[in-house]
Parts: structure tokens; C-alpha cells; sequence
């Protein structure tokens, strides 16, 4: 009389996902269906999976401060600010984590057993899993970034290897400007000589043509105009003709770096094929919206959880619930045009994301939880959410439901909210995942204990 | 009705505070407006583009510059009173996966509707080909009531290779296609000459008595069915399947006077014939509800339309309770029976000696904005003999009238491709879609026949 699964997750991003994923897996042959308002936001991700990139701020400056008075500027503000030296290895520093911290919940062996799940599930897709240690990894707007695992067609252009560069950025692609990503990374002194060049994407493409574009053209290997050296026009396999741009722009680099549109479905024979042509290892550097690695990452993870049996439901926002009368999660309830359609389970992980998200919601009054109504602790005062410098400690940034050691979230008397609900991912307080670069590592990490746990409450 | 309710949740979660007046609001600078104002959703665009990474159109036809130019943007240029509305409008195929892509709600296909509306209104030549043409399509439910009055004559005629090239040249449709055979009878007359709504009532009482023993009190139990133009007029088999197995669940069902949902009116910018037609449903759904029903609906297009649609441009009385009562066929059944446990007690035979029967099932774009999109292989997945397997998330390409344009013919085609290739990988010939029109282009580039689940229903349930 309904619909019925064992294990209900709202949210389909990462940690969605994940817990999904370690749910299908642990409790053998049970329900498991991830319900989620919209297509995956992993269209928006880098596709980079931090583990933790910088150590969180002091928790002296953490606490208590920014009365919203606007005078704190100059030397306070800097000392507020994330450190500017990445950790080489986040496992190391785990344990000077603040207790509330969602690693320090989960430990360092349930950040490790979300790592070696991610890794199982994306397999050749991605690297990085061979060491403890940070990778440095080029983003878009020539920073470099501190990450655990890497799509695989980003690993040619670490950082840390010294072979020179070249950056080749296409004239519509306006996100990728080569020559200022070049000179940023040499002014943040990596290894290696950058140069950047901005060349027309081979082939009469509109000058407004999605990302997806490209890639399907070098998926498909179509062919494509180019005009050739002696001025003639010739048409050529879209890799080739790319290729043949590129050529002339080669000087003494051994790398060549593209804004992140090598291939939806095949990227690796993309790479492969402008690899053989140049002469040159071939890299992506991670995008913006809409994100190729991040789309990628969406197809592995999706594959992974169909394989375990994991059902989808999609299309319509979960707003509320239903309990039993001894005050266990029955039901989510989801908004579909006026109606509400209950979706029920024994078991229930909330994995809807952040501020950004909406996973945590708030105006003027208040910040809250809009599906369970969660509590999320923040200052009554609203000044108090937010430093004046932009990059600044914010409290907003950690703003999230507590939970107790099995990611319950957690009322104003410190006794879990539901004994069957579990959160993970960015709508657990307590981490600021942007400044200290967790967010994808805490999604892991705790969506597999979540879905993990889960599981087992429904075996026993 | 014991497990949904009909809350106030949405209109809540939205609400926004009031402040105090004389406090600056910037929400409140724009002045208030009785028109449908669409500021908020272009506001809410942060040009992330997922939509258009996500827009079969624009992924196979390079002229086509996406939802995002579409809705938002080109909603900000008709702001300034000399920017027409580009006629690109007309390519978009009103799948509405933009709707679905989008992490920050924008109502990207209320903005195309909207527009379309617009640029047919006051941009196209009423004696141009195109707009005779698409005025035809998007009125085919009134050209099946006259079809299917002399069904073997029509199917005749409009079969005839002759007229085909006569409808491609003249009119633009495209004469690759096979138009839709009418049936014999329609829907309708079948209801009637079975007894309408009275033989239902006794049908579901016999179903309930049989089931429950004495307990045959069950007044709340009533549907009212929307059969819509394509299973009243070609597959009345569908609307069969519908009432006889909601009978057996115990539902007497109604049928409601009804026009067409308006779907192929909305995809073709003909927003006063669409008006026209949602008045009259609404009217008579709001009715049935009256009367204690629910609305089902067997097309996941039309029930999309008066979900979602007829709420976002229209303001009958009414509007909002019926999109909040109207269900697809299975998911009423899901929600409020217990079909799963049904399906585990049945089974079905394969064609011939096969043990079981191989479905590819393809989910249309439009059951996938209802969040409908895995419900038939799950459903089917505990019935005996059935093994459905889905086709990926590939859109059919043909988009209702779309597919039949000369002009679009192509691009459907393209767009249909994958999906095509997924069938052919499936074992069996047999597809599965709830979408009449996705189920014509699934034949069409298979040659399988296509079943709606409902038929398949119909055979393990019913006796």
C-alpha cells in the first residue's frame, strides 16, 4: 500500500549517492531508492575529490567573534583567513580536527572506506589512489588545488611535474582565458615553464556552442573545416583537425592543457588520439558549470548504484514527513503540484546538501532544515552569521544539523531527532568544506557510514 | 485517499516574510502585477547551462541556441519593447527536461510556452504554411473526432502513399511517417455500449465483494478517467486496460466529457485553442472531483498537462485542485493499492513457448518530469514472466507533433537514435512506453510493437 523501500536517501548528489551505493551493497538484496528534486548538481562539480586541502582556521578565531560591527579590516582579516599552505596529507591532520567536526565522527578509517568505495565505483575514471598525499591539481582560474582523487584526464597537468606547458584556450570558451591561467600558475611558482595561447575551436561552430558540443564532436570524431597552413580549406577528423591547430603552438612543451571538453563518453580515446597527433601528453583542466568530469563522475556513480540495484526517483522537491507513533521516520513526503506522495522506508539518510544546495534553507529569521525540520544551530542574531570580508570565518560556512556518532541529527537536548534518520554529506554542520576543501571527501566518507549503518539497522 | 493529502507545504515553504513598510525591501521595488510575472524565475537563473547540456534539441541541431536563451534570456530582451520574440522558438520540442536539469527551479518551460504563445501571436503569418500546418497538428483531436467517425475510409485514405506526398508538400508533414491508424470504435463508444458509469460501479462493487468478503462499502473508491484524443480515437485498448483494471482494484470509474489536454496546443504556440480546451477539462474534471473522483490519466503528456501546466497559464477555478487530484494510471494504483503485492501474486505468459515476455521500455521525457520515470520496470520487475528493461534516458526525439513536421523530421530522427540503438540491444521485440506518440517513433525506427503498461496490467490482473 505504497511505495515502499528499505532504505530511503534524499538527495542525489555525492554523498546521495554514496550512501545509496553502500547501502545496495551491505544490506544484500534490499530496497534502496535515492529520490532527488532535480537531475544530479554534479553538473556543476569540478569533479575533483578533495579530501581536505588546508587545515581548518584556529578554533580561537572560529568562535565567538564578528559582532557585525564592519571595523574589522587589514591584519585581523588576514589572520582569519584559511592558511595559505595546502596539507600535504589530510589524513594527518584529522586528528586535530574540533570534535565536531564530521571526520572526526566518522574517523580516519570511515574517511578511508568512503575513499575505497568512490575508487571502486569510478575505477580507471580516476587517480590519485595509489598515495596518502595531496595532489596539486590546475584549476581554471590558475590556482592550484590541493585534492585527493583526480579525473584521470587531469592527470598530466599536476603541478608538481615539472614538464613545461602549453594552455590552449578556445576563443568561445570564455571561462578558460590560457594566457592568464598561464601566468597565474607561474606566479604561484610551479615547477615548470606555462605558456597560453587562444586558438578557434577547429570547425564552424556557433559562437555560442555548449561545452557538451565539443565534446560530442570529439566523442564522435566528426569531421570538421579547418583552414590548413597554405591557406585551403581541408575537412578532417575533429581530434585531428584539433590537433593540427594546436601543432604550431607547441614550442618546447611536453603537455598540452585544455579547458575540460575532451570527450563526454570516451575521453580517454580523445586523449589517446590528440596525444599520438601532438606528440605531447594531453590534459583537462577542471571547468565551472557545466562541468565534463563533473558529468562523468554523475555517469560512474549512477552506473555503480544501478548495478547494486539502487532505484532512482526524480523530478519532484521532498517537504515534509511522517512519523509512527513511537516517533520513527515513516514516510517522506513529496511535493508533486499540490499533492503530497508519500514515499516510505525503514530507514532514511538526508543527503540534500548545504546552504548551497538547499539542503539548508534560511532567511531573515532564521536558518533550518525544510525537510525534517532538523534544528541548525546559529547565532539568533543575524549579523552574527557572516564576517565583512569577503573571504573572511564565516559562521555561515559551517552552518548544518549536528548528529551523534551515527550521523543522527541531533535536537536542542542533545538526544537524536529521529532513530531512524541519518544525514550526510554538506548538510552536516560543522565544516567550512570551501575554505578547508572537504567537500567531496566528507560526502564520502560520511554517505557510506550513513548507508552502511542503514543497511544494517534494516538486516538486524 | 488514507495515505496523501492535499497540503498547503508548497505554498508555504515559499512563502516570503513581510517586513515592515517603510523599511527598503528590494524585493518589493518592482510594482505589483496581475500579469503572470516571470521576473523571479529569470532572476533565478545563475547561467549554470546544465539546461542546455541537457536539451535533446540543441544536442543535435547546432542552430538551435538552447533553454537558457530561450527562457530567461530571451524573457530579459522582450523587457525593451523592440525586441521580437526569435523565431528559434519554434524548434524547441516542449520535452521540458529543461525543467528537470535545473538546480535553481526556473520555470524554463512555462518562459517557452509563454513565448512561443507570443511569437505565434503576433510574429507568425496566419496564412503561412507553417501555421496551417501546426494549427492542424496541434488540433488533431479535432480532426480524429471527425477521422474516426468513418475510421476504415480515413486509415484508407490517409495510408495512400499519394496523400502522404500531398500532406509532405503542401502542408509540411512529413511523409515518412505512417499516420496512426483510427480503430474501429473509439473509447467512447465502447464505455457506452458497456454501460458507462453505471456497469463500472457494479463491476468494481463485484471486484470489491469478491476481494474483501462483505465489506462492499467503499464510496471514496472512484476515478475519474482521462483518456485523452490517442486511446479514445487509435488504442482504445489502453483506456480498456485502464478501466478494467482499476475495476478490478475495487475503482468505479467515470468518464468525464473531455478535449484534448492541450499538449500538442501548448508545443505549437496555439495558447487560445489550448485555453479553449483546459477551460472545458477543467470545468468537468473539477466536477468529478465534486463527485468524490480523482483524475487518471493513461498518457503521461496528459497528465503532465494538467499537472503542470494548465496551473502555470491558466487561473480557472479550479486549475490548482485539479493538478493536485490528477495521477498517472499506475501511480494512483502504487500510492493508494497495494500493486506490488498484486504483481507478486501474478504472472504473464511470453508470446508462443517463451517462458517470459521482453520489454524495452523507454520512460518519455514528460513521465519523467512527474518523477515517473522508473515506475514501470520497477512495477514490472515483480511480475512473473515480464522483464522489462529500461532503454536508457535518451529522449524519443519525436515530441508529439514535433516528429511530424518535414522540416523537424530529421532532428527527431537524430534525436531518437539512441534510443533506437538501446531497444535493439534489448532482447524481444516488444517496447513499452506510456507515451502515445513516443510509442509511435519507437515503432517506427524499430519496427517493434509497442505496448503501454497499462496493457500489460490488464493481462496479469484481470481475468
Amino acid at each position: 500500500m505504497a511505495i515502499e523501500d528499505d532504505v530511503l536517501v534524499v538527495g542525489g548528489g555525492i554523498a546521495g549517492m554514496t550512501a545509496a551505493l553502500a547501502a545496495a551493497r551491505e544490506g544484500a538484496g534490499g530496497r534502496v531508492r535515492v529520490l532527488s528534486h532535480k537531475d544530479s548538481t554534479l553538473k556543476s562539480a569540478s569533479g575533483l575529490i578533495d579530501v581536505l586541502g588546508y587545515a581548518p582556521r584556529p578554533a580561537a578565531s572560529a568562535a565567538g567573534r564578528g559582532a557585525g560591527d564592519g571595523q574589522s579590516h587589514g591584519a585581523d582579516d588576514a589572520e582569519n583567513r584559511a592558511p595559505e599552505t595546502p596539507l600535504s596529507n589530510p589524513f594527518d591532520a584529522i586528528p586535530d580536527l574540533p570534535d565536531s567536526h564530521p571526520y572526526r565522527i566518522v574517523g580516519e578509517a570511515g574517511v578511508r572506506e568512503g575513499l575505497a568505495l568512490f575508487d571502486d565505483a569510478t575505477g580507471d575514471l580516476y587517480r590519485g589512489g595509489h598515495t596518502d598525499r595531496n595532489a596539486l591539481v590546475p584549476t581554471h582560474g590558475g590556482r592550484v588545488k590541493p585534492t585527493a582523487r583526480y579525473p584521470a584526464s587531469a592527470a598530466a597537468g599536476l603541478a608538481s611535474d615539472d614538464r613545461d606547458a602549453l594552455l590552449v584556450g578556445f576563443e568561445t570558451v570564455t571561462d578558460f582565458d590560457a594566457p592568464l591561467v598561464a601566468d597565474h600558475l607561474e606566479s604561484v611558482g610551479v615547477p615548470f615553464d606555462a605558456e597560453g595561447v587562444t586558438l578557434r575551436f577547429p570547425g564552424g561552430f556557433r559562437a555560442d556552442a555548449k561545452l557538451t558540443r565539443f565534446a560530442d564532436a570529439l566523442d564522435a570524431n566528426e569531421r570538421v573545416e579547418r583552414v590548413g597552413g597554405a591557406g585551403y580549406t581541408e575537412t578532417l577528423p575533429a581530434r585531428e583537425a584539433l590537433a593540427e591547430t594546436v601543432k604550431d603552438h607547441l614550442g618546447d612543451a611536453e603537455r598540452v592543457g585544455f579547458p575540460a571538453l575532451l570527450g563526454q563518453h570516451a575521453p580517454a580515446e580523445v586523449r589517446a588520439d590528440l596525444e599520438a597527433e601532438l606528440g605531447a601528453a594531453v590534459f583537462e583542466v577542471p571547468m565551472g558549470p557545466p562541468s565534463l568530469p563533473g558529468m562523468r563522475l554523475e555517469g560512474a556513480l549512477v552506473a555503480a548504484c544501478r548495478e547494486a540495484g539502487v532505484r532512482f526517483t526524480t523530478g519532484n522537491p521532498a517537504v515534509g514527513y511522517e512519523t509512527d507513533s513511537s516517533g520513527r521516520v515513516r514516510a517522506v513526503r513529496v511535493e508533486r503540484n499540490g499533492a503530497a506522495i508519500p514515499f516510505h522506508a525503514d530507514q532514511f539518510v538526508l543527503a540534500t546538501g548545504g546552504l548551497v544546495g538547499k539542503g539548508i534553507d534560511s532567511d531573515r529569521e532564521g536558518v533550518r532544515e525544510p525537510i525534517f525540520d532538523c534544528r541548525v544551530a546559529h547565532p539568533s542574531d543575524r549579523y552574527d552569521w557572516f564576517e565583512d570580508d569577503a573571504f573572511g570565518d564565516h559562521a555561515f560556512a559551517r552552518f548544518g544539523v549536528e548528529v551523534d556518532g551515527e550521523l543522527r541529527p541531533l535536537d536542542a537536548r542533545g538526544g537524536s531527532e529521529f532513530p531512524n534518520l541519518r544525514a550526510a554529506g554538506a548538510v552536516l554542520g560543522g565544516h567550512d568544506f570551501a575554505a578547508e576543501k572537504s567537500g567531496a571527501g566528507v560526502s564520502l566518507a560520511t554517505g557510506r557510514f550513513a548507508g552502511r549503518t542503514a543497511a544494517k539497522e534494516v538486516r538486524d | 485517499m488514507s495515505d496523501t493529502e492535499n497540503p498547503e507545504t508548497a505554498s508555504e515553504v515559499r512563502t516570503e516574510n513581510t517586513v515592515e513598510a517603510d523599511e527598503f525591501e528590494p524585493i518589493q521595488v518592482f510594482p505589483e502585477s496581475e500579469e503572470m510575472d516571470l521576473r523571479p524565475g529569470s532572476d533565478d537563473c545563475y547561467k549554470c547551462s546544465t539546461c542546455d547540456t541537457n536539451c535533446p534539441v540543441a544536442a543535435v541541431d547546432d542552430e538551435f541556441p538552447g533553454p537558457k536563451f530561450q527562457g530567461p534570456e530571451q524573457w530579459r530582451l522582450k523587457r525593451k519593447d523592440d525586441h521580437d520574440i526569435d523565431d528559434s522558438v519554434m524548434s524547441c520540442s516542449n520535452c521540458m527536461r529543461c525543467d528537470d536539469a535545473c538546480p535553481s527551479d526556473v520555470p524554463l518551460s512555462q518562459m517557452h510556452n509563454t513565448a512561443r504563445g507570443s511569437f505565434v501571436e503576433n510574429q507568425m503569418d496566419k496564412l503561412s504554411r507553417e501555421y496551417v500546418r501546426n494549427r492542424i497538428l496541434a488540433n488533431y483531436g479535432a480532426l480524429a473526432r471527425l477521422g474516426s467517425k468513418v475510421p476504415r475510409l480515413t486509415n484508407f485514405v490517409m495510408g495512400n502513399s499519394v496523400v502522404q506526398k500531398f500532406n509532405e508538400k503542401l502542408l509540411g508533414i512529413t511523409s515518412e511517417r505512417d499516420f496512426p491508424a483510427f480503430a474501429d470504435e473509439t473509447f467512447r463508444t465502447w464505455w457506452k455500449r458497456r454501460g458507462g458509469v453505471a456497469a463500472s460501479k457494479k463491476r468494481a462493487q463485484d471486484a470489491r465483494a469478491e476481494r474483501d468478503g462483505a465489506n462492499v462499502e467503499s464510496d471514496d473508491k472512484r476515478v475519474a478517467y482521462f483518456h485523452g484524443c490517442y486511446s479514445n480515437y487509435n488504442t482504445p485498448a489502453v483506456g480498456k486496460a485502464m478501466v478494467r483494471v482499476f475495476e478490478r482494484f475495487g475503482y468505479e470509474v467515470m468518464v468525464p466529457p473531455q478535449r484534448c489536454s492541450g499538449t500538442p496546443m501548448f508545443a505549437n504556440g496555439m495558447l487560445d485553442d489550448a485555453e479553449r480546451a483546459a477551460e472545458v477539462n477543467v470545468r468537468e474534471l473539477a466536477a468529478a472531483i465534486e463527485d468524490g473522483a480523482d483524475i487518471v490519466a493513461s498518457c503521461t503528456s496528459c497528465s503532465m498537462s494538467l499537472r503542470q501546466e494548465y496551473p502555470e497559464l491558466f487561473d480557472f477555478e479550479g486549475t490548482a485542485s485539479v493538478a493536485a487530484r490528477t495521477y498517472e494510471a499506475l501511480e494512483y494504483l502504487r500510492v493508494h493499492e497495494d500493486l506490488e503485492g498484486a504483481l507478486d501474486d501474478a504472472e504473464i505468459d511470453g508470446e508462443g513457448d517463451a517462458e517470459s515476455e521482453n520489454f524495452a521500455y523507454h520512460a518519455p521525457c514528460h513521465a519523467r518530469n512527474q518523477g515517473l520515470a522508473g515506475q514501470a520496470v520497477e512495477l514490472l520487475d515483480r511480475l512473473e514472466g515480464a522483464n522489462a528493461e529500461d532503454v536508457g534516458d535518451s529522449c524519443s526525439g519525436i515530441s508529439g507533433t514535433y516528429g511530424w513536421k518535414d522540416e523537424k523530421y530529421d532532428t527527431s530522427m537524430q534525436i531518437g537514435a539512441e534510443m533506437f540503438d538501446h531497444m535493439e540491444s534489448v532482447e524481444g521485440e516488444t517496447g513499452l512506453t506510456e507515451c502515445p506518440t513516443c510509442a509511435m517513433q519507437m515503432e517506427h525506427g524499430t519496427g517493434y510493437e509497442i505496448r503501454h503498461p497499462l496493457e500489460v496490467l490488464e493481462e496479469a490482473l484481470v481475468d
